[in-house]
């Protein structure tokens, strides 16, 4: 509707106008956007460390040693199964959290605001809670395994001690997170169906899985491919969750590519390292950008 | 009929197990940062303890020691100022922008506005390198005026794009009929158009002002002495004392410091999902 409207200012009314108003912003941004993407594609070709204020050009030497790294391919392996291991249970957990929510009923206020949590408090503070859950010695979920004899006191595994629990744990949080937000967005998507339709099918004498197969999937994949292309983003790219909960240990056994960036480029002054490690970041980027503008460009053609 | 009085039971005791599996499993934590907020150490470090339970009267001593004793209320107040910093600039740079984008420059607008939301799925974990030594070229290393020069290049991408919705959907016929009466167009805008978006901007006001309390990476990055930190790195990094955690007045930290923030963010959530799902709703 507004498109229409939009071509009859066309660019030429008031384009000095127009410019004046939205170039400080877009100036900002090439500023502290794209200097700096510029810059990180320079030092991962360079020797820059911190405490020095020049570099050099080394070409292909920080790709060299880093493929070579056992910590880098680990981090790499991690990032991807994080990622898409993340991906499947949140899809279906807020597919499912999402249809609970559709129905109308006593309390939904608070029932929104409580599943939300996750999502709407700072990531780093519920990732503290979930440090404390998942204490060496003090852990609830130990307890409550002890307490049903599962395990006998004292011998329960250490949640974030062992290698395999431990990225069972970082996966499991990053879903705890992600599953509100992405279950919001399904909700809005189910609602944008219009009602008539399944009516039509039930009527027609559709069963629940011939509608959610037929009508609600197919009619909620640009909004599925929205949430997930937004989950691959905030888990593929995301330090805070491993930071604070693992730190990439034991034995970089949850490392992950953002985390590595951080411990070689700023813990360990190897900016160049890093900025090429955090490089490996970009094919992924490049896909989810080139997705979102083709889910984006089908919504307005339809 | 009997068989679909049944069915109906069933399907609303799965309905209510669903809900209340979902709860448990993504409110737990703060649950139990409550508990533990008000626990004595004694109880908390014994292990036999049902932890469930207080097994002795509650305490205020960790809020007494996390208010008295720690610069909890400093990064409060750095969190704050930032947060209101970073506002002001988003508003400043993105209102301007976003009008522009959807009203003066056409077509050609539009791509530009969608390449402007792509730069907010550029993360910080890509840039907090480079940038590290942009903030120390700038001598703003280890104060808070770094963060409130790189935030804004976050929030302002989505809040350009919140805001270029919000103006589509306001009728030109308002800045037509004022500019027949004498207005400039950039008169017409501050006086007609802004007044009227008030509710949209405050929607990016909330979205600023929020990200500056969840952001974590840059923080880390750029800031270091204990007393000018955020409160999202603050309470995780520097409330640890060596490899001491004290748990009660952490957990105290990391709810008195959410609540507020998720309640406000709960408000407006659903105008920032309309945002997230860039048109593919209709």
């Amino acid at each position: 509707m507004s498109r229409t409207s939009g071509t009859s200012t066309g660019a030429g009314q008031t384009p000095a106008l127009a410019i004046a108003m939205f170039a400080p912003a877009v100036l900002f941004i090439a500023l502290l956007v794209g200097v700096p993407f510029v810059l990180a594609v320079l030092y991962a070709f360079s020797d820059a460390r911190i405490g020095t204020s020049g570099f050099h050009l080394v070409g292909l030497e920080n790709f060299r040693s880093i493929l070579q790294s056992p910590s880098f391919r680990k981090a790499l392996r991690n990032s991807v199964v994080f990622t898409l291991c993340a991906q499947v249970i949140v899809i279906l957990c807020s597919n499912v959290l999402a249809m609970a929510l559709e129905k109308p009923f006593r309390g939904r206020g608070l029932v929104r605001f409580l599943i939300l949590l996750p999502w709407v408090a700072p990531v780093s503070l519920g990732t503290i809670g979930w440090k404390w859950i998942l204490d060496s010695i003090y852990s609830v979920i130990t307890w409550v395994l002890v307490a049903l004899h599962i395990y006998r006191p004292y011998s329960a595994p250490m949640w974030l001690g062992e290698p395999h629990l431990a990225m069972a744990s970082v996966i499991l949080v990053h879903c705890w997170r992600l599953i509100p937000f992405s279950a919001v967005i399904m909700l809005a998507g189910r609602s944008a169906i219009p009602r008539e339709i399944p009516e039509a099918a039930a009527i027609d004498g559709a069963g629940f899985w011939r509608t959610l197969f037929q009508i609600n999937i197919p009619m909620m994949t640009p909004i599925l491919s929205v949430a997930v292309l937004f989950g691959i983003i905030f888990t593929f790219t995301d330090m805070t969750v491993v930071y604070i909960l693992t730190a990439g240990g034991p034995f970089d056994s949850t490392q992950t590519l953002p985390s590595l960036a951080f411990a070689t480029g700023i813990a360990g002054s190897d900016l160049a390292a890093g900025a090429a490690i955090s490089l490996f970041l970009v094919p992924v980027l490049v896909g989810v950008a080139y997705l979102m503008l083709r889910v984006a460009h089908r919504a307005e053609v339809v | 009929m009997e068989r679909a009085t049944l069915r109906k039971i069933g399907a609303r005791s799965l309905h209510v197990l669903v809900l209340a599996f979902f709860i448990v499993a993504l409110a737990f934590p703060f649950f139990w940062m409550v508990v533990a907020t008000f626990k004595q150490n004694i109880d908390l470090y014994t292990v036999e303890n049902n932890p469930f339970l207080f097994n002795l009267p509650p305490t205020l001593e960790h809020l007494r020691f996390l208010f008295g004793e720690t610069r909890f209320v400093r990064w409060l107040g750095n969190t704050a100022l930032v947060g209101v910093l970073v506002v002001a600039i988003t508003l400043l740079l993105a209102v301007p922008a976003a009008y522009a984008l959807a009203r003066l420059a056409g077509r050609w607008g539009e791509r530009l506005g969608i390449a402007i939301f792509l730069t907010y799925l550029i993360p910080p974990t890509l840039l907090f390198i480079p940038l590290s030594r942009v903030v120390a070229i700038l001598g703003l290393q280890d104060s808070i005026f770094s963060v409130v020069l790189v935030y804004p290049s976050m929030t302002i991408p989505f809040s350009i794009w919140l805001l270029m919705g919000f103006f589509k959907s306001i009728p030109r016929e308002l800045e037509d009929a004022a500019m027949v009466d004498g207005l400039t167009r950039f008169q017409a805008f501050l006086r007609m158009v802004v007044p009227i978006s008030v509710s949209g901007i405050l929607t990016v006001v909330i979205f600023a002002f929020t990200l500056v309390t969840q952001e974590f990476v840059y923080a880390l990055t750029f800031i270091s002495p204990e007393r000018n930190q955020m409160v999202g790195v603050g309470i995780p990094i520097y409330l640890v004392r060596g490899d001491v955690y004290y748990w009660g007045s952490l957990m105290a930290a990391c709810l008195v410091a959410s609540l507020p923030i998720a309640v406000i963010y709960n408000l407006f959530l659903d105008r920032f999902i309309a945002g997230f799902t860039v048109g593919s709703i209709k």
